[in-house]
């Protein structure tokens, strides 16, 4: 890691987005005090990770990259040793891991060894086990990875519930930018252990993203006079207007350029039905602080 | 320290040590043949010899051997000449045997919950609970002790047992253990697993994974050997006060190996790769 330096809020769902390789497992082991650093400070829920690990960590879950899971032991024998080991109140033992066990659907092979589980029901399994102790800030390496749609949109509905309904911080490392983009309140972008962007996806977007894809209904008559209007703003308008489903395409240099396109065609007598931008998303932001980096390079 | 963890991570390791075959196998086969089945064999051996009518050079060898050490000779008076052989190979020459028990169990059991963990990546998520290093640094040692103690304590509950059935017949009475085996057993073997361990602790860090560390650190029998060498030898034999001094050594042996272990011992390096 090379002069990360950021600060989540409590209940806030932080996105964690960097290529394979750009620290961001590193960080989560930085955070938990599992490695330690060779300079600079850190403080997780108030505590300092290399001083009060142990205490800090029975406040956090973590769900790692892969599950981490015993394949020898039975999905009930993995949950019941983790339940030892992050101290759940041995009374609340059995219904927390039943509970688990029914809200992830793995209570009817609860007792089979979780070597014969599918990559899915691994990650389920894996992601209960970060929730046994009820922690208060949730890590979650690529969460959705290996799980089908169903199970990813139940995942997410979870986190949603989680951050939203119960005031717990979710830190999340995804490669995901749908998903980012979707549940992340804000997010901060790594690249070879340094941070490049960090804000929300709308502040992401407006920062990095300089081209605007925007659509223009027209009279169908008028397509050749508009046409025209936009070849002769070639600082604003870039590249050639298409034409897919009788609308125009065209790509403006920002979004401060709308106002000024549209007046164009209203001098030009051109009667607009409708202009609108398509919002751009966070992988835009991505591939162009990518391209960004790359470029320097 | 916080023993609820600790007792969580030793059920976890004997757990998976008990559902795995390549690691069972080695720890029930080796005390069965070197415990149960070789009694017999010490004390049929010198009868098929005869029996097919060989000269039994090899029980004159042994003699010529025992004459060499005059406190061992001296501590056999007590037996029939037809009596020696057998206490001298079930007393004295098993002694060191019976110590590789221990030692192996724990190193096997130590490679598969350092390094073994390590290659199925499942340490990460053990690093992520609230243990202390040094709670895990416990429990694992734990876990490997607990192990070799049972198997040594079955070990020589079995052996007692098949020595004395198996040598009935030329003893007429219950000889074994002796006080040499009881201090052995009492003083060495708990002494045992923690060199074994000590060495893992320290091979399965740089280990990449269960065949790796389990090779290096099995090196950790050689010095045992040497025992069983220097008494085949004629050059020592088990004697109370050898036993004594055997176990004062490796119970320091120990203290210096789990001191430098625990030193070393950090969470982050149990990561690998």
């Amino acid at each position: 890691m090379d002069n990360l330096s950021l600060e989540v809020d409590r209940g806030e769902i932080f996105g964690f987005l960097g290529h394979n390789g750009a620290g961001k497992t590193t960080t989560v082991r930085l955070l938990n005090g599992v490695i330690e650093p060779t300079s600079g400070s850190m403080r997780v829920l108030g505590l300092d990770p290399q001083v009060d690990g142990p205490a800090l960590r029975a406040r956090t879950g973590v769900l790692t990259e892969t599950p981490s899971m015993d394949e020898r032991l039975t999905a009930w024998d993995n949950l019941s040793i983790y339940a030892d080991l992050y101290g759940v109140p041995r009374s609340e033992v059995r219904k927390r891991i039943n509970d688990l066990l029914g809200e992830f659907d793995l209570a009817e092979r609860a007792k089979e060894k979780v070597g014969g589980y599918s990559k899915g029901m691994k990650q389920r399994l894996a992601l209960a086990r970060a929730l046994l102790h009820k922690p208060e800030l949730l890590f979650l390496d690529e969460a959705t990875s290996g799980l089908d749609p169903i199970a990813a949109h139940h995942v997410n509905e979870l986190i949603e519930r989680m951050a939203r309904g119960e005031n717990r911080t979710v830190f999340m490392c995804t490669h995901n930018l749908v998903e980012a983009q979707k549940l992340c309140d804000r997010v901060a972008v790594l690249e070879h252990g340094r941070l490049v962007a960090l804000g929300t996806p709308a502040e992401l977007t407006r920062q990095y993203v300089r081209r605007l894809d925007v659509e223009i209904e027209v009279d169908e008559a008028q397509i050749p006079a508009t046409l025209g209007v936009l070849r002769s703003l070639p600082e604003l308008v870039l590249g050639e207007p298409a034409q897919p489903n009788g609308a125009l395409a065209v790509t403006i240099d920002r979004r401060e350029s709308i106002p000024e396109v549209l007046a164009c065609l209203v001098q030009n007598h051109i009667r607009v039905y409708r202009i609108s931008p398509q919002e751009a998303n966070l992988e835009q932001v991505y591939f162009t602080l990518h391209e960004e980096k790359e470029g320097v390079r | 320290m916080n023993a609820r963890a600790i007792f969580a991570v030793v059920r976890k390791d004997l757990k998976v040590v008990s559902q795995n075959k390549g690691v069972m196998l080695p720890i029930v086969l080796f005390p069965l043949i070197l415990f149960v089945i070789l009694p017999w064999l010490v004390v049929l051996l010198p009868n098929l010899i005869n029996f097919a009518g060989v000269s039994p050079a090899n029980v004159d060898k042994i003699q010529g051997l025992i004459n060499r050490m005059p406190a061992l000779q001296q501590e056999l008076a007590k037996y029939e000449n037809n009596q020696i052989f057998i206490v001298y190979f079930l007393v004295y020459m098993m002694a060191p045997f019976f110590l590789i028990a221990p030692l192996m169990v724990a190193s096997v059991i130590a490679a598969d919950s350092f390094a073994g963990e390590k290659e199925r990546k499942t340490m990460e998520a053990l690093l992520y609970t609230p243990t202390t290093d040094r709670e895990l640094f416990v429990a694992k040692m734990l876990s490997g002790w607990v192990a070799a103690l049972a198997v040594a304590f079955v070990g020589f509950v079995l052996y007692v047992v098949a020595a004395n059935a198996a040598a009935w017949s030329q003893m007429q009475r219950i000889f074994f253990p002796t006080t040499m085996w009881l201090v052995m057993i009492a003083w060495v073997v708990p002494a045992l697993p923690g060199l074994g361990l000590g060495v893992m602790v320290m091979v399965s860090a740089r280990a990449q994974g269960f065949q790796d560390a389990n090779q290096i650190g099995g090196m950790v029998i050689l010095p045992i050997m040497l025992l069983v060498f220097g008494q085949a030898a004629g050059v020592m034999y088990f004697s109370v006060t050898l036993v004594f001094l055997l176990g004062l050594v490796i119970w320091l042996l120990d203290g210096l190996l789990i001191w430098l272990g625990s030193r070393s011992f950090r969470r982050g390096k149990l990561l690998g790769a």
